[in-house]
């Protein structure tokens, strides 16, 4: 028997997979028996009502999905009050995912979370669809530590921070959230894209910009949860087009503790029950007792990043 | 014995359902999938669970296979076309237009097709109408010939206002003809299938006493005539809405359109909150 479960921070997880922010509803709960999961972890709330963007909000391009939703929320109330009483009929730990327009709102709205049934906040500092030009906090270090430490101020519930692929320097924000009292890295959002239709001449998308997920974005963050793995002490959960049990050991060797299934779901609504599958399986197969030591366990002695063997 | 959705069962908001009501996520094999006129195939696949409960005016999420020219990432959601829980077939009445239907268009007997459903909330039926009228055009009244067959076996009577480019577009008329329903064929050819035309048809149907409830789907002119008459002659109806989808089960929130609630506009999600919805509520699309 392989032993799946795994630590994220104080918070033990009976397995490492999850759902990705806003890939996930009740409307899953007809399909897929949410206390198989990890952990749940919901779409974005915001305190304020959002109407989100103009449509299409999606666009779909080879092996993947732009989306520009933007983030339509009706409110914390109504999160409290149906939202929440559905998730707490489930066994598996409920990870609350939350957006603010200011580091100072999102700490009110972290504050008003400390409540039964909600075991983690999942800052979405990565949104690349509800600030102009795709400006989100998570893209530079500084309003990164901004946020998060307000946020750690607000709330002893454990904070995972999001980071978005949107950065030059990942390492250094990612370096930041952990300064700044994050629990956990979410390694990452979706990569602020664009696609055009030839025969209308019109962007794809609503809203001109939106997010780049599924397939197409895994090596790009796999690279990146490598990066972070290698930058933190804490934990980082790995996000970036796993499909199947193949991707998250992937993930996990490159250094992720715990990894969320996004876009697969939409594709295959079993994404993440057939992931949880294929984790045992494989660690079965390779003899590995404890899938936790699929962590960081990436065969890259000898290598070192920017070897350039110089020709005679 | 799981519940299907139905729009009555949703007004009252989205009340905590258990895992596994009733949605299958299954492989179905493909029985056949033919070429019925110049522009829509017939796709007919065996799938016993999900032909058991669907309920008119629902969909399934198809997962369309990749082919030369096309790899369809997501799927794409089919309105139910037939779903007889006897047989266990499930038919899809479609319009190739996209890399998802061309891919659909490929299968041949003997493939199979990953089919999610039934999903969404489908038609309602109040016990105390007698005579509804069902109003469509295009791939549209695939959505309608089954509403017609449930309103026949609850004893309803149907008049069917088919709306078409010419006599070679016309849809599911044998569908309609078999439940005995009424059957009015309005054409662009003839200019029959006018706006004009329509109304006065709908409003002898209504003097007649056959018009306790509209229903439409398949075009937006026809949708805001039936709602206009609908308002003035104090007539109950329901839409099926189409929208482009990605998930299909209301995670994604892309398939929103506007709906008028109370002077206010309201935004909901077809794949979840309908496709089916309330008449008077729809917004122009």
């Amino acid at each position: 028997m392989v032993d799946m479960g795994v630590k994220i921070g104080g918070l033990a997880l009976a397995n490492p997979v999850m759902p990705a922010s806003g890939t996930f509803a009740e409307g899953l709960a007809d399909v897929v028996d949410f206390n198989r999961l990890g952990a749940m972890v919901t779409k974005t709330i915001t305190a304020e009502l959002r109407s989100g963007n103009r449509v299409p909000r999606v666009a779909e391009i080879s092996n993947g999905l732009l989306n520009s939703i933007g983030i339509p929320s009706k409110g914390l109330d109504y999160f409290l009050s149906e939202t929440l009483p559905f998730y707490r009929q489930f066994a598996s730990p409920l990870v609350v995912s939350i957006s603010a327009p200011t580091a100072d709102a999102f700490a009110v709205l972290a504050g008003r979370l400390q409540l039964p049934g909600i075991a983690a906040i999942e800052a979405n500092i990565s949104c690349p669809n509800i600030e102009e030009d795709g400006h989100a906090f998570a893209m530079s270090a500084a309003s990164t530590s901004q946020v998060m430490r307000k946020l750690r101020a607000a709330s002893s519930l454990p904070l995972w921070a999001k980071l978005t692929p949107n950065t030059g320097d990942v390492v250094a924000v990612a370096r930041a959230a952990e300064d700044a009292g994050a629990d956990a890295l979410v390694v990452a959002n979706t990569i602020l894209a664009m696609s055009i239709d030839t025969e209308t001449r019109r962007p794809t998308l609503g809203n001109i910009m939106g997010g780049l997920s599924g397939p197409a974005v895994k090596p790009i963050i796999v690279r990146m949860t490598y990066q972070c793995a290698r930058a933190v002490a804490i934990p980082v959960i790995g996000c970036g087009g796993i499909a199947d049990a193949n991707d998250a050991v992937e993930f996990m060797l490159a250094g992720a503790a715990a990894v969320q299934v996004g876009t697969a779901t939409f594709v295959e609504p079993h994404a993440m029950t057939q992931v949880i599958d294929g984790l045992a399986a494989y660690c079965a197969r390779k003899g590995v007792g404890r899938v936790a030591d699929l962590t960081g366990a990436v065969s890259d002695a000898g290598l070192r990043l920017g070897d350039t063997e110089v020709l005679p | 014995m799981t519940a299907a959705r139905t729009m009555a069962a949703n007004t009252a908001g989205n009340a905590l359902r258990l895992p596994g009501s009733g949605v299958d996520d299954v492989r179905a094999l493909v029985l056949s999938n033919e070429r019925v006129n110049d522009s829509y195939n017939l796709l007919v696949v065996e799938a016993p669970g999900p032909a058991r409960n669907a309920v008119a005016g629902q969909f399934f999420h198809l997962q369309c296979p990749t082919t030369g020219e096309d790899a369809p990432y997501l799927r794409r959601p089919m309105s139910t076309y037939r779903a007889d829980p006897q047989s266990g077939v499930v038919e899809f009445l479609y319009k190739v237009s996209g890399a998802g239907t061309r891919g659909l268009a490929s299968l041949v007997a003997g493939d199979y097709l990953s089919m999610l459903g039934p999903l969404g909330v489908g038609f309602a039926l109040e016990p105390d109408w007698r005579h509804i009228v069902v109003l469509g055009r295009g791939v549209g009244l695939a959505t309608l010939a089954p509403l017609a067959e449930m309103a026949a076996a609850r004893n309803i009577g149907v008049t069917a206002v088919i709306s078409a480019r010419d006599q070679d577009q016309v849809l599911s008329v044998p569908r309609f003809a078999a439940i005995g329903a009424r059957i009015e064929i309005v054409l662009d050819s003839d200019g029959s299938s006018s706006v004009d035309h329509v109304e006065r048809l709908l409003r002898r149907i209504h003097t007649e006493g056959h018009a306790d409830a509209f229903f439409t789907c398949g075009s937006n002119r026809l949708m805001l005539l039936m709602q206009r008459l609908g308002d003035e002659l104090g007539i109950a109806g329901q839409v099926a809405m189409e929208q482009q989808m990605a998930c299909g089960l209301g995670m994604c929130h892309c398939c929103v359109r506007d709906f008028r609630v109370g002077g206010e506009t309201v935004s909901r999600r077809v794949c979840w909150d309908g496709p089916v919805f309330p008449l008077a509520e729809a917004t122009s699309w």
